[in-house]
């Protein structure tokens, strides 16, 4: 109930001084400016905002997958490990916005470049945490599927991914927001469609109340994302000590 | 307790008269590369019963869980060879031969208490072995009954660790190697579990090397006891422990049990 009560309480704050200090629309929009938005431009957010929600969605999966296998292989192979791991952390140094032109000129304007852009952010907390995870079996455990026997394959599906679990959906969690941020970012450079390119056209068109709608959006695309994992989250973690979070 | 007694009486004269399960001959162990070498066994010689319950006892670096893991092919020989029932240890593990019961429970988290008794028909080719315990029948011999669905962590550490008594049980292995496995538990739940081990050992008349470092668990669970010094680690004696085949928990009051535990004491002296 406080956060809610909070909420409402800074909405209420922001039309009062938009309203008292007489803030002219273009610089800030009070709050029902940017409700009446919903309401009168709601076709043209609707629009775009289906092709970010696949192109994140695409980009989060994408990028979690191969982070996922990846993380597999550099468990079994220490020399894939010390290979590609330096390279991986090198790739994410790398800042988004200024790989995001490279990718548009690779791959053209259509969504193939904002999902590599979503993939691409969602990718390293991935792999370092899914790696962390696989390796996180006690020795005793290992020795003990050692003296049964078990071969590499047994030991991966019966003991090390339940064992990431945990540590694949702190990554998760951070992916399932950053996804939308990607997908966003790919969308400024040159896109005729999608909550990014949206952003970029209002904000040049001094159109604030649209930018803004189109910003809450993005938010609530990002949070309906990181909800979703969290309740896959503790579905899959029933078994956990502590699973309330 | 009657049938517990007749088992004992049956099994007992086994006692003098038996094969030799494992072998062990000039066996040493080395850790650690060329110029940090530690030895951690150092021709190291000695026979364990079929069906016996041998303690082995030692100061902490003498290398009785290096003897353990030698057997149960975690780590190589250096020099000398193991025979468990004639065969290899790597041989013997694929065959099932043994078990081994950690200090650390080891269980799956996610899985409950039946089905992580279950985990070695699972893997490893056990799926092969027709002649299996019930892991529901095990649950009960361990004294979890009604316990089956919990998960790991809605149970004691006691209770965990019969778990993992439980599931080293369930492939029927002739031998059971036991690195400290009460070490981490209150001293009521280990006497209970002590107990209860020498119960489950007359029930079904697997082999046992239990490792320890507490002289009392030693005396009281062996038939005999291996004692071994440190750096490197050496067979400093190997003693028959005189006491009743039968034992409760307060045979560790009687003069005979104190002697023994003095004897032992005083042998441990010299191995530090």
């Amino acid at each position: 109930m406080p956060p809610i009560a909070a909420a409402i309480g800074l909405i209420v704050g922001w039309q009062l001084i938009i309203t008292v200090f007489g803030v002219p629309q273009f610089i800030a929009p009070s709050p029902l400016d940017v409700i009446n938005v919903f309401g009168e431009r709601g076709d043209i957010l609707w629009l775009n905002f289906w092709p970010t929600f696949m192109e994140a969605v695409a980009g989060f999966v994408v990028g979690n997958t191969i982070a996922v296998l990846l993380a597999i292989w550099f468990v079994h192979s220490s020399l894939a490990e010390r290979a590609f791991y330096p390279i991986a952390v090198f790739i994410n140094t790398i800042p988004i916005i200024a790989v995001a032109p490279i990718l548009v000129l690779l791959l053209g304007n259509g969504f193939a470049p904002k999902i590599v852009i979503a993939a691409l952010i969602c990718f390293f907390p991935t792999l370092v945490n899914m790696v962390r995870g696989l390796k996180s079996i006690s020795p005793q455990m290992l020795e003990l599927m050692r003296v049964l026997s078990a071969n590499q394959r047994e030991v991966l599906f019966k003991v090390r991914l339940q064992s990431s679990l945990p540590y694949l959906f702190a990554a998760l969690k951070i992916a399932s927001t950053t996804c939308v941020i990607g997908a966003i970012v790919g969308e400024w450079i040159g896109s005729n469609f999608g909550l990014g390119a949206l952003i970029i056209e209002a904000t040049y068109n001094f159109r604030s109340p649209l930018l803004y709608a189109t910003v809450i959006l993005g938010a609530g695309l990002a949070v309906t994302f990181f909800t979703l994992t969290t309740l896959a989250e503790r579905w899959l973690l029933k078994w956990r000590p502590s699973a309330a979070i | 307790m009657a049938v517990a007694e007749a088992t004992a009486g049956a099994s007992a004269p086994a006692g003098s008269t038996q094969d030799v399960a494992i072998s062990v001959r000039n066996a040493s162990v080395v850790f650690g590369e060329d110029d940090d070498q530690v030895v951690a066994l150092s021709d190291v010689s000695v026979d364990f019963a079929d069906g016996g319950l041998v303690t082995i006892l030692g100061p902490s670096g003498c290398g009785k869980s290096t003897l353990l893991r030698l057997v149960a092919d975690l780590v190589p020989a250096a020099e000398g060879e193991v025979s468990v029932f004639g065969h290899t240890p790597e041989e013997a593990r694929r065959r099932r031969d043994f078990a081994f019961v950690f200090q650390d429970a080891t269980l799956l988290p996610w899985r409950s208490a039946i089905d992580n008794v279950r985990l070695p028909l699972q893997v490893g080719g056990g799926g092969k072995i027709e002649q299996h315990a019930s892991p529901e029948e095990l649950l009960a011999l361990v004294g979890l009954k009604g316990r089956e669905q919990a998960l790991p962590h809605e149970l004691s550490g006691g209770m965990r660790q019969r778990v993992s008594i439980a599931r080293a049980l369930v492939c029927r292995p002739k031998i059971l190697l036991m690195d400290e496995p009460f070490g981490a538990l209150d001293e009521i739940t280990r006497d209970k579990l002590n107990e209860e081990l020498l119960r489950i050992w007359q029930e079904t008349g697997t082999t046992i090397l239990f490792v320890t470092h507490s002289i009392p668990e030693a005396a009281f669970l062996g038939e005999k006891t291996l004692v071994l010094s440190a750096h490197p680690g050496r067979v400093l004696a190997y003693v028959d422990v005189d006491l009743p085949h039968e034992r409760a928990l307060s045979i560790r009051d009687s003069l005979e049990f104190v002697t023994i535990t003095a004897m032992l004491r005083d042998l441990l002296e010299k191995a530090s």
